[in-house]
């Protein structure tokens, strides 16, 4: 089917029933990646300290297509998630990035699997961007076997060590020094990479982020540091807890450039003029002006300290993805029907790997003790009532 | 491998110095043997990082004045001529930020040393010591393991303060991923400090300030290259039938001397080194008190939620029919440490506040009534 051709990589068919929907007769657009579009970007570069990149991008046909595909992807797999916590499937903590999806799409063009990702909690679509699976996601949204830490992180603690996305993390601000270390690291191999460390507008007063800034900048290591920029800390605007909300000039010395986040194609240019920088000279900050649809978390409706006025003129105004349509339709390489249907088999790829997640089965009781340590020495370990639970850690 | 077991703590052997070697040696186990040579604490751990690093180019050093200033207590001495500015990296007052970097390069498979000036200043950057590198093998199911060694000194030194003299142990060694190592002699420090470097998991490695200049035997197989103590592994440092009395760092000489005074008055005391508060040696901790059916533990730290506290609780737990008196603690005072110096011997624990424990514990042959 014509969806096996398509160059996303994130949409698979998860099983052999899938492949066999019908064919839908194509233009070449899909593969079509020599014939190059010029876009340009809604807004132009804010440039800290350094000269900003051209607001004209080449891109192809190809991209453009896998773009909305992956971005709608994305969204369905968050919305799916809302409906899974509110039927209780999924506990604790959900973070979703419904609206921001352009940011990790954006940056995924512009790098390559051996760049490191580390990023906060809002963490399920970079994890796809990343290769992460669907099934891995809701499987571990879920607390199950299939799930990409098995069950035992959840929603804040996805992580995918072969594509260099080092999760995945639930305390604020902690991932930026961490993420600095990782561009240590590649310094210190002298290797051709760099590191994403990606944090919030409320992350972005955190004073340890300002010690490994300074560190990253005396060093010269090649981080750069990216503030989702959504707007609202949890509850709190972004003026109400900065004193300057210009988070692409509080590095200071450290070289820094605003962009519009609701526009994949200008945080690909942002992050490939960021990766050059930072090979050279070191780190730069890129603030990504986005917003998010959902509340800080489940547990937030997000219509407390926001109009729905406000939420629903985003929507409309800069959504990513719509944004991508019309981009799409001007340029003649889909109909709009065409695109619904993608969007319907995003659909459907949710709804299958959803069904297949709560198939697997929840984590075997013995994996309560299970990677404690690497190496455990034989070490024991115990459950609640240490005379009725023990373990041997290998 | 795990299952449910209702009675696990057998004879440990009580052996003495296990030593685990990296090369195959013709003898296996022995003490060790007559010592030619002397080392203070500060060359032991001084050769234990330089020979790490040379055999591994991973591992790397980063504090602050582990470089230029060779080591604020000069444990680093030399090393950045030997190795460079890269591998011994010195970092400014920031150590949030510098704990967190060491993490980060962990998780990207380098194997960093990060020294804490004391552990006093770990508190800056504990959320990394726990939340960054000990739960992230567990949480990733895995795929991320954190080979890190936080190392510096730990507890009281002399006339420091409130704020300098605080001992990290019962803090550290309450959590799961993390190993939490207390060198006392030089061979400890040597051996415990490689295997630390060695080990896949992020290890909390307290010294003791006053500890760095003392010196110790040495045997040749602690001198090698390749010389490694096991992880989870107690010494018993004097074999006694009368009573255990454990302790770590300093308290080891303490105890030690504590013993010899009890010997004058016929009370033979085993001391337990324990070299490791995570993994805790219970093993041997069980097999001696089920030998002496006495217990004193000896620790610098606060007492409440201490170090002896466990070690009570997990004697209570596997061998209460074999004690005769109630298990002695001996620790810091329950008090912030006071500057002026009658005050500060108060508040930590002298030779005679152990021998004094131990000889409650022997003379007590019923459990004392429950006092009004």
């Amino acid at each position: 089917m014509a969806l096996a051709r398509r160059s996303s990589t994130l949409l698979k068919p998860l099983s052999a029933a899938s492949s066999s929907s019908s064919f839908l007769h194509r233009r070449p657009f899909s593969t079509d990646d020599t014939t190059t579009i010029t876009v340009e970007t809604s807004v132009p570069f804010t440039g800290h300290n350094c000269e900003p990149p051209s607001r004209s991008i080449d891109t192809t046909p190809k991209e453009l297509m896998s773009f909305f595909t992956d971005m709608a992807l994305m969204r369905r797999m968050e919305i799916a998630a809302d409906s899974l916590y509110k039927s209780k499937l999924i506990r604790g903590f959900c973070h979703l990035y419904d609206g921001q999806e352009a940011v990790c799409i954006g940056m995924e063009a512009a790098i390559t699997k051996k760049d490191c990702i580390i990023t906060a909690y809002r963490d399920h679509c970079i994890f796809l961007g990343r290769g992460g699976k669907l099934l891995e996601s809701f499987a571990e949204l879920m607390g199950r076997q299939g799930g990409c830490s098995r069950g035992k992180g959840g929603s804040m603690h996805f992580y995918k060590k072969e594509a260099c996305f080092f999760g995945g993390h639930g305390i604020v601000g902690a991932q930026v020094p961490l993420g600095c270390g990782l561009a240590f690291a590649q310094k210190y191999r002298k290797e051709d990479h760099v590191t994403f460390a990606m944090y919030g507008d409320g992350a972005a007063n955190q004073g340890q982020l300002f010690e490994a800034l300074n560190m990253a900048a005396l060093w010269d290591l090649p981080a750069i540091l990216v503030c989702e920029n959504n707007h609202y800390g949890m509850g709190t605007a972004e003026w109400r807890a900065a004193k300057s909300p210009a988070y692409y000039k509080r590095g200071d010395y450290v070289p820094g450039l605003k962009v519009d986040g609701m526009d994949a194609f200008a945080v690909k240019q942002a992050c490939k003029f960021a990766k050059e920088h930072a090979l050279k000279n070191g780190p730069i900050i890129l603030e990504m002006d986005t917003y998010r649809y959902h509340g800080h978390s489940m547990s937030d409706p997000g219509s407390t300290y926001r109009t729905r006025d406000e939420i629903s003129g985003v929507r409309q105004e800069r959504d990513p993805i719509e944004r991508l349509r019309k981009l799409i339709l001007a340029h003649d390489l889909a109909t709009e029907k065409e695109l619904k249907d993608i969007e319907k088999l995003a659909r459907k790829e949710v709804d299958e790997a959803i069904s297949q997640a709560k198939e697997s089965p929840m984590p075997d009781e013995s994996e309560l003790f299970t990677n404690v340590y690497r190496k455990g020495y034989g070490v024991e370990s115990f459950g609640a009532d240490r005379k009725e639970l023990r373990a041997t850690l290998p | 491998m795990w299952g449910i077991v209702r009675q696990n703590v057998g004879g440990a052997s009580g052996l003495s110095s296990q030593v685990m070697r990296l090369r195959p040696v013709a003898s296996a186990m022995r003490n060790y043997s007559s010592a030619t040579k002397e080392m203070t604490v500060r060359d032991a751990l001084n050769s234990a990082l330089d020979e790490e690093m040379a055999a591994d180019p991973n591992v790397f050093v980063m504090g602050e004045e582990v470089g230029e200033y060779q080591g604020a207590y000069k444990i680093t001495k030399g090393l950045l001529d030997k190795y460079g500015p890269e591998r011994v990296v010195d970092t400014p007052i920031t150590e949030a930020g510098f704990a967190g970097i060491g993490v980060g390069s962990a998780y990207h498979g380098l194997r960093p040393v990060i020294e804490f000036m004391t552990f006093n200043f770990s508190m800056q950057a504990i959320d990394h010591v726990i939340n960054s590198a000990a739960k992230s093998n567990y949480m990733s199911a895995g795929q991320i393991n954190v080979p890190i060694v936080f190392r510096g000194p730990n507890g009281p030194a002399a006339g420091v303060g409130a704020q300098h003299s605080q001992c990290y142990g019962a803090w550290y060694g309450s959590v799961p991923g993390l190993k939490v190592l207390v060198p006392y002699s030089s061979e400890d420090a040597r051996g415990l400090l490689k295997a630390a470097i060695r080990d896949p998991d992020p290890v909390v490695f307290l010294e003791n300030e006053l500890l760095y200049g003392e010196s110790f035997p040495v045997s040749a197989e602690v001198l090698d290259s390749s010389f490694c103590l096991p992880i989870g592994k107690a010494k018993i440092e004097r074999e006694g039938k009368d009573i255990t009395i454990t302790a770590f760092s300093k308290m080891v000489g303490y105890a030690l001397k504590a013993a010899e005074i009890l010997e004058k008055d016929g009370i033979n005391a085993e001391v337990i080194n324990l070299r490791s508060i995570r993994p805790l040696d219970r093993a041997t901790i069980n097999a001696s008190v089920r030998k002496t059916n006495r217990l004193v533990t000896v620790e610098e730290g606060f007492p409440q939620h201490g170090i002896g506290a466990e070690i009570c609780a997990s004697v209570v737990e596997d061998s209460f029919g074999y004690l005769d008196a109630p298990v002695e603690r001996v620790a810091g005072a329950d008090v912030p440490t006071p500057y002026a110096a009658n005050l500060e011997r108060m508040a930590f624990p002298q030779i005679e506040d152990i021998v004094r424990a131990a000889k409650r514990a022997c003379y007590r042959a019923v459990p004392m009534a429950a006092t009004a």
